[in-house]
Parts: structure tokens; sequence; C-alpha cells
């Protein structure tokens, strides 16, 4: 469905988009995540054919973004950074003006204008004049705007700014529900909108694809080795002694630990190894208690943390 | 042609839902009515005395009332545009630029021509909409006066001015998408038209070439002909080039909007 093949874009000497390429399929929905400034914009505004590409070749529908400017736009509804609204229009008529630019032909503008509006959940705000709208609302005229016209292609530049936590929810839901009969990208620099609403996420930064997987993959691929916690009661320094010398243990990092002078050690182990019954007999072993010994996994935070600091090693677990 | 409607009507909307038309409008036509009123009023004072001076020498007095109020006034209409069609253009694409609107129509399935002429058309209105009501200062003449205003001026007039006027609109409106802040846009586009008024002084005299190629780009040079009742082909030219040329350009810019770091 959009097919973008080593994508460029400079402005001047800064390169915003570095030989970028990745598919979407028809239906799916894709995730782009990454900081401020890592170049999802810059991506969607080429496919939208906003702006052309430095170099490289994009397809949305078969179309090139370039070439067949008009055809790809025909396909396409686009929510950039900022809701494109007109203050001075009322939800509706604003979205008639959006379906006559699309080219709908006028006889299936009442049926679309109340099906977007029913979909972002605005028919009480049909007829108030959008300057007098929440921020809140103004995005969800954004987002009728952007599916008013029926586009196979969806593409979202961060939907869910500026919506309070059970809008975000709405929000999400919607673009599941439109998922499969539309195929949506969306950018996002939120982890658990990604993990929650996308098929497939491509992480991006300084312009630079930095990996592209399912949400699931990302999270067990990265992981490698295994990394588990455990709380006893015991001397650090013994501890850390103790558990040094588990067969298979690569790392071991002794802390304080919850209360009543609880100490916590971390233990990454090698990969396929798994040090979990080891660490257990040796504790019990020593007559501490075991008050805690559980696995942890990374999250999307860490793997992009990971992805998108220079440092890698700094990535922490989260508990 | 249906995506250049759909842009004209947004932008009718846009100047007759806000008050930019109510205030544009109203403010040009009270303008009109005092300046008129006192044309006129010069033109009896001056008739009367011309008549008094001719009775007392013998002769008749051939003061051309009408004549002389819509010569002024056509003329001062012309000046008053110079004020008024940078409030109308300055908005015109530096609004949707910084409203982000611009987005929208640049990734919807319509041509830059489209939008730039559908704008362009909507402004064009809006400037017919204050002119038309000045007709009726002309009707009242040709009521009240004797002899009837002068015909051919008053065509003549009205085309130079409807020339006048979209040529502004043209040049207003290239000016509109160089910046996102319409406050430079309507500074702009007054220091344009100024600068293209004021070409006209100083090289009237037209000795050289330079000067003759300079006083023939003044924008308000080829009106006066028209405001004495004279059609001049290349005043014609020159209006439709000058507006065919800035549209053009307009197009330019705003294709090249894509190329530009946002």
């Amino acid at each position: 469905m959009i097919e973008v093949e080593d994508v460029t874009k400079s402005y001047g000497a800064t390169t915003a988009v570095d030989h970028v390429s990745f598919t979407v399929n028809r239906g799916e929905i894709l995730g782009f995540l990454g900081p401020n400034g890592a170049g999802k914009t810059t991506t969607m505004r080429i496919l939208t054919g906003y702006m052309p590409a430095t170099s490289g070749t994009a397809r949305v529908s078969g179309f090139d973004v370039f070439k067949d400017s008009l055809q790809v736009r025909r396909h396409i509804g686009y929510l950039p950074e900022a809701p494109p609204v007109y203050p001075d229009m009322s939800v509706e008529s604003y979205l008639e003006f959006v379906l006559r630019i699309k080219n709908v032909p006028a006889e299936k503008h009442s049926a679309r204008v109340d099906d977007a509006l029913a979909k972002t959940n605005l028919g009480d705000k049909r007829h108030e004049l959008i300057k007098r709208l929440s921020r809140g609302y103004k995005q969800r005229v954004g987002l009728a705007q952007a599916l008013v016209h029926d586009p196979d292609v969806i593409i979202l530049d961060e939907p869910t700014v500026g919506l309070d936590p059970k809008q975000i929810i709405e929000v999400r839901n919607l673009i599941k529900a439109l998922a499969g009969s539309h195929t949506i990208i969306l950018s996002t620099h939120i982890l658990p909108e990604v993990s929650m609403t996308c098929d497939r996420v491509v992480i991006i930064n300084k312009g630079k694809i930095a990996a592209v997987d399912t949400p699931q993959n990302l999270t067990s691929q990265l992981r490698g080795g295994q990394r588990i916690r455990v709380e006893t009661k015991a001397p650090e320094k013994q501890l850390q002694d103790l558990l040094s010398h588990v067969p298979g243990a690569a790392r071991v990092e002794v802390g304080a630990g919850g209360a009543d002078g609880h100490v916590a050690a971390t233990v990454d182990s090698a990969q396929g190894q798994d040090v979990r019954s080891q660490v257990a007999a040796k504790i019990v072993e020593k007559g501490w208690p075991l008050y805690e010994l559980r696995g942890l996994s990374l999250s999307l935070e860490d793997i992009f943390l990971q992805l998108t600091t220079d440092d890698a090693a700094h990535a922490q677990p989260s508990n | 042609m249906r995506s250049i409607y759909a842009i004209y009507r947004k932008e009718m909307g846009h100047y007759f839902v806000s008050p930019i038309a109510y205030v544009v409008v109203g403010l040009f036509l009270i303008l009109c009515g005092f300046f008129f009123n006192l044309y006129l009023g010069d033109a009896m004072r001056a008739a009367m005395e011309a008549q008094m001076q001719g009775a007392q020498f013998g002769m008749a007095s051939n003061f051309d009332v009408p004549g002389e109020v819509i010569r002024a006034f056509l003329g001062v209409l012309a000046l008053f545009l110079l004020f008024f069609m940078p409030m109308v253009t300055m908005g015109i694409f530096s609004d949707e630029r910084r409203r982000g609107t611009m987005e929208l129509l640049m990734t919807s399935p319509i041509t830059e021509t489209q939008i730039v002429l559908g704008k362009f058309f909507a402004s064009f209105t809006l400037f017919l909409v204050m002119l038309l009501p000045t007709a009726s200062y002309i009707l009242f003449m040709w009521v009240k006066s004797e002899p009837m205003p002068p015909l051919r001026v008053v065509g003549a007039g009205y085309l130079g001015l409807l020339l006048f006027g979209g040529a502004l609109l043209a040049l207003g409106s290239f000016l509109s998408s160089l910046t996102e802040n319409p406050i430079i846009a309507a500074v702009l586009t007054f220091g344009a038209f100024l600068l293209l008024w004021a070409l006209d002084f100083g090289s009237s005299g037209a000795a050289s070439t330079v000067e003759s190629v300079v006083h023939y780009l003044s924008v308000i040079n080829h009106y006066q002909g028209f405001t004495q009742g004279v059609i001049d082909t290349s005043a014609l030219v020159y209006y439709v080039s000058f507006m065919v040329l800035f549209i053009f350009l307009t197009v330019r810019s705003v294709d090249s909007m894509r190329w530009r770091r946002a």
C-alpha cells in the first residue's frame, strides 16, 4: 500500500530524513516512533505530497508521491501536527469544505459528514464555530477532517496530543477500528501508544531508521539475555560475591531494596541462560530469606532509549 | 473548476462571516460618500462663480459640473484603493500559512493554480462589493444633474478602477504569499503600491528612455487616461499583463512553499 524506498530529505546542510525505507501493508497500523526532531513529520509530509524528497521514491496506492502527487492526495487523509482548521467556520461547514476540495461528489457530503462526526464523537458540536472549541475538540475536528472523505490511507501526526486521558482512549479505539479498511500511519513519541495501537513500529532517530518490527518482537529481540531481580536480606558485599559466582551470571548489581533493610540485586545473564534456580538455591543455602525473585522485561521505553541514545549501555530496566 | 469554486466559496465565507468585509466596505463607503459630497459642493460653487463671471462679461458659462465631479471622484477612489487593498490582501496566504491550513490545501487534490485563482476571484468579488454602492452616486447625478454625467467617462473610469484594483489585488496576494505574518504582508503591499504610484512623480517629463520606461511602469499613470474617458490599449495591456504576471508569481511562490523548510 505504501512503499518508501531510500528516501532522503535535506534542508541545506542538515539532513532531516536519511535513506529511509519501509513498507506498510493494506489495513495495517504503522507506528512512527522517535524523539522530537527525528524526522517523523518530514517523512509524513513527503508521503502526503506536501513536500518532495531530495532523493528516493515513495509510492502510495501505487502512485508516486512526486510524479502523481494529485492521485496520491486523492487517496490520503492527513492530520498535521496542528489541526488545520479555520476558526471562523462551523464544524459542519469546515468538513463540507474539506469534502469539496477532496473532490467528493456533493450528493455524498451529508452522509460523509454524519459519519465523520459520529466516529469522532463531535455530533453535539456540529454547528459550533471552531474557534469556540477547546484544544481537544479542535484536535478531534482535525481527525474528522482526515477521515471525512473515507481515504484509503490515513496519516496522523501525533493524533493524541492535547487530548485528555479519556479522549486519548477514544482516539486509540477509533484508530484501531479504522484499521482493516484503512491503512494508517501514526507518529508519536508516547511509547504506550505504539504498543497499544500499532501492528508494526518504525523507530526513527536523527533521520535514520533504528528498527522496524512488531512491538512484541522488538521487546523480546532486544532483551537478548535475561535480567532478574532478587530481593533478600543479607550483607551487600557477601551477596554481590555470592551472585557473581553463579554460573551464567554476567553482571550483578546490588543495592538497597525496599524497607526493613532488604537488599535487592539485579542479575544479567548471558543469552540463553536461565540463572533463576541457581540464584534461589544459593541464597537459600546461605540461610537468607528470599522475598522476591522475578524476571524483568525491557519495555518499549528501554528499547527506545537503547536505540536512540548514543550509549546504549545506559538503558535501565523498568520494574 | 469545481475546486476553484470550493476555494472561492471558502474565501467569501471568510470575508463575510468575519468582520473583515463589513469593516473594509463600510469604511470605504463612508470615505467615498464624504469625498463625493465635498467634490460636489466644490464643483457647484465653482460653477456658480463661473456663471456669475459669465453674466458679468456677457458670455454663457460652460462649466461641466457632473464631469468635474466624476473625474475628481474617480481620482480619489483610486487613492482609497491604495489604502484599502493591502487590508484585503494581507491575510490571503499569510493567514493560511500561520494557521497551518496551507498544509491541508496542499495535501488535497487541488493544484496551486486553483488555490490562487479561487482566492483571487474571491478578493475581486469583495472589491466589486466595495465598488458597487458608489454607483448610486452616479445614479443620483444621472437623475438630478443637468447636463447628464458623461457616460463615456463613467464607463471608462469604472473599467479603469476594476483593472487598477485587480492589479493591486494580484500584487497584494503575491506579497502575502511571501510571509507568515499578515502585518508584514500589509506593510510590504502598501510600500509596493506607494512605490509603484510614486514612479509617476519625477518621471512625468520622460526625457530619457529610462524615464519613459519608469513612467510606463507606474501603476497609476495608466489610470489617468480612463478618468478622461479614454480606453487606451496600452493601458489595458499594462493592467492585464500586470495581473497575469503577479497571479503567475503567486502560483510559483505557493508552489515554492513545498521546497522551503516550514
